[in-house]
């Protein structure tokens, strides 16, 4: 194993879970969070194989994952692919737990499932900033847009998530 | 409005499933997957990565197949769902269409030339070491072809039983010793005992009176010559002195 692939290895394993609740959130159910999540880790692995070694050094692996995962996001949706699908929980998963584990399950997949219908300029500046826990200026990095707007866009979806659309919102 | 954020927060929470990283890394092709496949041959366990297959073995049990991929591949392995058209796959490669794309990275070249070589020796025949040796450009490593041959990872598939002694021994073989090899070539429509008798009596070539072409016993072309034009060649000299040429397709000798 070279270096590369040990380092990806690490990757992997200290980001999953990151990058996983990241697709949850975006995409609204564990399946395509999956797919998602596990596209942007191959494409994370085939650039680093192109990387210099300088680079992949000076590379920060967190908003760099994030970026990706948006991009696989944006580039997926382009397909049709129906929203909102088994509202109820989905199958029964094999980790299903103690009872409040099992609760706690059902009721993040259903938040994801709600954040994910959001317009995606508000679901994404919403989801780095409160599920991610990326400060502004971070978020704006990975979203390659000025803080003022990633803010307002953050205020606006939440806005949204409550419920209370008094302010148009669009599509 | 606290709720909502902390909602948010928790969210961000949720771990990835159960084995997502090694389905991941198995497939880039650093973490290799199996399955157990029943095939003509019986069980016989298939290991995989992104760049195709990368070991077989009828190994007893599961733990068995794990420990010798460990050992002889040198990678990590997990037991997975195959993908859907492997196993018509395999189907079609025992049954002679190729169809099967291979990960060889762990072998050294001469290695990978003498299994690429192995590959290209049709279903129901048989070819002595000396030949793979002499095609891929190395005709005085005929030990090391063997030596090759003994570790291929991916046997059955990559048909190193269709490599067999010249001098009417079957050989040895890695997949399962002497009469593994036997039964796995009657199974493939080698007539093994003929071929042996033959090889024990001398008789290494078959040389056709009506085209004066030589060829290996097993050679497809030869299949359906009439009896009574069939003249069998002890060496090649004395093939080419008779006025024979070798065979352009099973390649008994250096085409001059």
């Amino acid at each position: 194993m070279d270096g590369t692939e040990r380092l990806f290895e690490r990757m992997v394993h200290e980001h999953q879970d990151r990058v996983f609740a990241f697709s949850l959130a975006l995409t609204g159910n564990r399946n395509d969070a999956e797919e998602v999540a596990q596209d942007t880790f191959l494409r994370a692995y085939r650039a680093l194989v192109t990387y210099e070694p300088d680079r992949i050094r000076e590379l920060k692996q967190k908003p760099w994952l994030h970026r990706i995962a948006l991009n696989v996001v944006r580039n997926r949706a382009r397909g049709t692919r129906p929203r909102l699908v088994e509202l109820n929980g989905s199958e029964p998963d094999h980790a299903l737990g103690p009872e409040d584990g099992a609760l706690l399950k059902i009721e993040m997949d259903a938040l994801a499932q709600r954040v994910a219908c959001l317009p995606a300029r508000y679901r994404n500046a919403v989801v780095l900033r409160h599920v991610q826990e990326l400060s502004y200026e971070e978020a704006a990095d990975a979203l390659g847009q000025p803080v003022g707007t990633v803010k307002s866009n953050v205020h606006r979806g939440l806005k949204l998530l409550r419920g209370d659309n008094d302010d148009d919102s669009d599509n | 409005m606290t709720t909502l954020t902390t909602d948010l927060k928790r969210l961000g929470d949720v771990k990835a499933p159960a084995g997502f990283a090694d389905r991941l890394l198995a497939h880039v092709g650093m973490v290799d997957s199996y399955a157990s496949f029943e095939t003509v041959l019986g069980t016989v366990y298939v290991a995989w990565n992104g760049e195709g297959v990368s070991a077989a073995s009828r190994s007893a049990s599961p733990a068995d197949f794990e420990e010798w991929f460990r050992k002889d591949v040198g990678r990590q392995l997990i037991a997975a769902d195959p993908p859907k058209d492997l196993a018509a796959k395999i189907e079609d490669e025992l049954q002679g269409r190729r169809r099967m794309r291979f990960d060889l990275r762990g072998l050294t070249p001469f290695e990978q030339a003498v299994l690429r070589k192995t590959r290209e020796i049709p279903r129901g025949e048989v070819r002595p070491y000396g030949w793979v040796a002499r095609e891929i450009g190395r005709p005085a490593a005929m030990r090391a072809v063997g030596t090759a041959l003994a570790n291929n990872p991916i046997p059955y598939f990559i048909p190193c039983h269709r490599v067999v002694r010249m001098d009417g021994k079957i050989g040895n073989y890695g997949g399962g010793g002497p009469d593994a090899k036997r039964s796995i070539l009657t199974l493939e429509g080698v007539r093994v005992k003929r071929l042996e008798e033959l090889a024990r009596a001398g008789m290494r070539y078959q040389g056709v009176k009506s085209t004066k072409i030589f060829c290996y016993p097993t050679c497809h072309t030869g299949r359906h010559v009439l009896e009574k034009n069939i003249v069998w060649l002890h060496d090649e000299a004395s093939a080419r002195a008779a006025g024979f040429r070798p065979c352009k397709v099973c390649r008994p000798a250096a085409v001059a």
